[in-house]
């Protein structure tokens, strides 16, 4: 019995097992992903404006991307040694952290804010949820040194990767020569993380006409174009700026937002705009991760808004929206999750 | 936070350095070790070329990092110093003929802790009699918002915010007993850089009437007399009961922003 049900998944697997290695899908996982110089060229997507980032100032190669995957998957970033930027962010989640509302950080420390996805990094030119990272390649130095993230120091880190077997000679090979500085860190980093292109979700296919949206994606699409994108402008789902979107302050943390940057009242509460985009596997949600799931997202902007001068006056009374709008919103929200991206080999760990 | 702070000062207890005349070409140690390893190594031009000699001090008193309490302020706080740094950037002469000369590239890091850094050596200059400076205390703006930068401006040199990203343009930490923050520590760290807040600040001291001869074969010293009670005298005194730590650009780094402007004297010129 036994043995007849091997043979019979033998069976079942063996036209798989040709198709793959036919078509040439077929990978060994034991074997690094060869990459290519075509799969590290950065492109601008249709429809997409300008990017922010000029990788012309940083050309990317094969090596650079390499070496910058090889730092971001690497816990020696942290102080003892245990914590990676893929720590919080999983591709799998999009670069997010499912499950965790809040970083968990060195030491089990918390952080005071979800660590959110990572994609279409070079559109942008602030980070974090308080915008107080003004530059893609010095993005990474704020968790590195955050005591509660990472907390080493860079010069900490260029010891340690000057005394590894592998690091010297990858950073010649992307650089040209074995000097590691804080900007060659960065910049392989920025290699990596630029690269991180999210354009070929259902909508995506659906905008570049190469399929259609069923009638409650439509219904969705259509609320979502009324009510949703003043802020979560597309193509990027964000217009990248800051508001206060009626969350009550979690009163443990009071986080300022905005305002810890500028010192400037009027931005108390604010936060960056975040990008919906694979928004079905980046929860939980908000700046602070108070959300499980979108519908609560959704049922937030219906309920009253906490009240405060710097409440955004589009939200003074929220959002009305129909159970069945928000069904349909929910329906949309899922043509924005980009399975190429979340499964491509070349941002996996390797 | 507080004691990793202090263990942070201690190496800096060991040493101190003060450089009057420090300029002088047979002076210049030849094989200088860099405090920091990305520090490029010190090259002393022989012409076409000055000297900004930076002379630190506290009111009258030669600068010493230590934790004693040598030095008081104008509201009559006594205090030590155990870290003195700030930038000097985009450096530019004006020639008796009218010219200004701008230095590229023009960023260094003053380091009171590294008797090298107290030599800014500004070269390639053309030939002419000088009659003018002109810097900048701090980072310009643009460059907090272009990347991650080398040398002087390596983020690892201590001088960069990462929580917000950007320069601090310059910093002092010391002790007062007038502080109310914990191991009696006084924290200046005076950034921000564009804004209400920006903390940079264009000075341009007197030649009082001198000149600095620039030649193809000389190289005119310039000394140049920091003084780091200019932070908390004028025109915002500042008692450190009320102030002993800044660390975030606001009301109170302007203050001290808007003091420093006063620190630098030229005392001589020796061509």
């Amino acid at each position: 019995m036994k043995k007849n049900r091997t043979i019979l998944y033998s069976l079942l697997l063996l036209p798989a097992l040709i198709t793959s290695l036919v078509s040439g899908c077929y990978r060994d996982p034991q074997v690094a992903l060869e990459l290519n110089e075509e799969d590290v060229k950065f492109r601008v997507p249709v429809g997409f404006p300008a990017p922010a980032y000029d990788f012309s100032l940083n050309p990317v190669t094969v090596d650079g991307f390499e070496l910058g995957r090889k730092l971001f998957y690497d816990p020696r970033l942290s102080r003892d040694n245990t914590i990676s930027c893929g720590t919080c962010h999983q591709q799998v989640s999009a670069f997010a952290n499912t499950s965790h509302q809040v970083s968990h950080g060195i030491d089990g420390l918390f952080g005071t804010r979800n660590a959110p996805g990572l994609w279409n990094l070079a559109w942008h030119s602030t980070f974090m949820w308080d915008g107080g990272i003004q530059h893609i390649e010095l993005q990474p130095l704020g968790p590195i040194a955050n005591p509660v993230e990472m907390d080493e120091d860079i010069n900490n880190i260029i010891t340690k990767l000057k005394n590894d077997a592998l690091y010297p000679g990858m950073f010649k090979s992307a650089f040209g020569n074995d000097t590691i500085t804080t900007q060659r860190i960065t910049q392989a980093i920025t290699q990596f993380q630029g690269l991180m292109i999210s354009d070929n979700s259902k909508y995506d296919q659906y905008s570049r006409g190469e399929t259609t949206l069923t009638p409650a994606e439509l219904a969705g699409l259509a609320t979502f174009r009324s009510k949703c994108a003043t802020c979560h402008t597309e193509p990027l789902f964000s217009d990248n700026s800051y508001h206060n979107n009626g969350l009550a302050p979690e009163p443990t943390i009071m986080d300022a937002g905005r305002m810890h940057i500028t010192n400037d009242p009027a931005d108390s509460l604010k936060f960056k705009t975040p990008s919906l985009r694979n928004i079905a596997v980046t929860g939980p949600y908000m700046h602070d991760g108070r959300y499980a799931t979108l519908s609560q997202c959704l049922n937030h902007y219906t309920s009253p808004m906490y009240q405060s001068a710097t409440l955004d006056p589009l939200l003074s009374s929220g959002i009305p929206l129909t159970a069945q709008e928000k069904s349909d919103l929910l329906a949309f929200l899922a043509t924005l999750t980009d399975y190429t991206f979340i499964q491509d080999p070349k941002f996996k760990e390797q | 936070m507080a004691m990793k702070l202090r263990d942070a000062l201690f190496p800096l207890l060991i040493t101190s350095f003060l450089a009057f005349d420090s300029c002088k070409p047979e002076t210049v140690d030849p094989n200088p070790t860099p405090v920091d390893p990305t520090h490029p190594t010190v090259t002393v031009p022989t012409g076409n070329a000055v000297c900004l000699s930076f002379e630190n001090v506290v009111g009258n008193i030669p600068l010493t990092l230590d934790q004693t309490l040598r030095y008081q302020n104008m509201n009559g706080d006594s205090f030590s110093v155990e870290l003195f740094k700030y930038y000097i950037s985009n450096i530019s002469f004006t020639d008796d003929q009218g010219n200004t000369w701008y230095e590229p590239e023009s960023y260094h890091l003053v380091n009171a802790a590294d008797s090298n850094s107290l030599k800014v050596y500004v070269d390639s200059m053309p030939v002419a009699n000088y009659v003018s400076v002109s810097y900048m205390i701090g980072v310009d703006s643009a460059r907090n918002v272009s990347g991650t930068q080398t040398g002087a401006l390596d983020p690892g040199n201590g001088m960069f915010w990462t929580w917000t990203s950007g320069y601090i343009q310059a910093k002092m930490e010391g002790r007062s007993p007038a502080s109310t923050a914990s191991f009696d520590l006084l924290v200046f760290h005076i950034g921000g850089f564009g804004g209400q807040y920006a903390g940079q600040r264009v000075v341009s001291p007197s030649f009082n009437s001198a000149t600095a001869i620039v030649t193809a074969n000389t190289l005119p010293v310039i000394h140049v007399k920091s003084d780091l009670n200019e932070w908390f005298q004028s025109p915002n005194t500042i008692d450190f009961a009320a102030m002993s730590n800044v660390s975030t650009a606001g009301a109170n780094s302007v203050l001290i922003a808007d003091n420093y402007v006063n620190m630098f004297t030229i005392t001589s010129i020796q061509n």
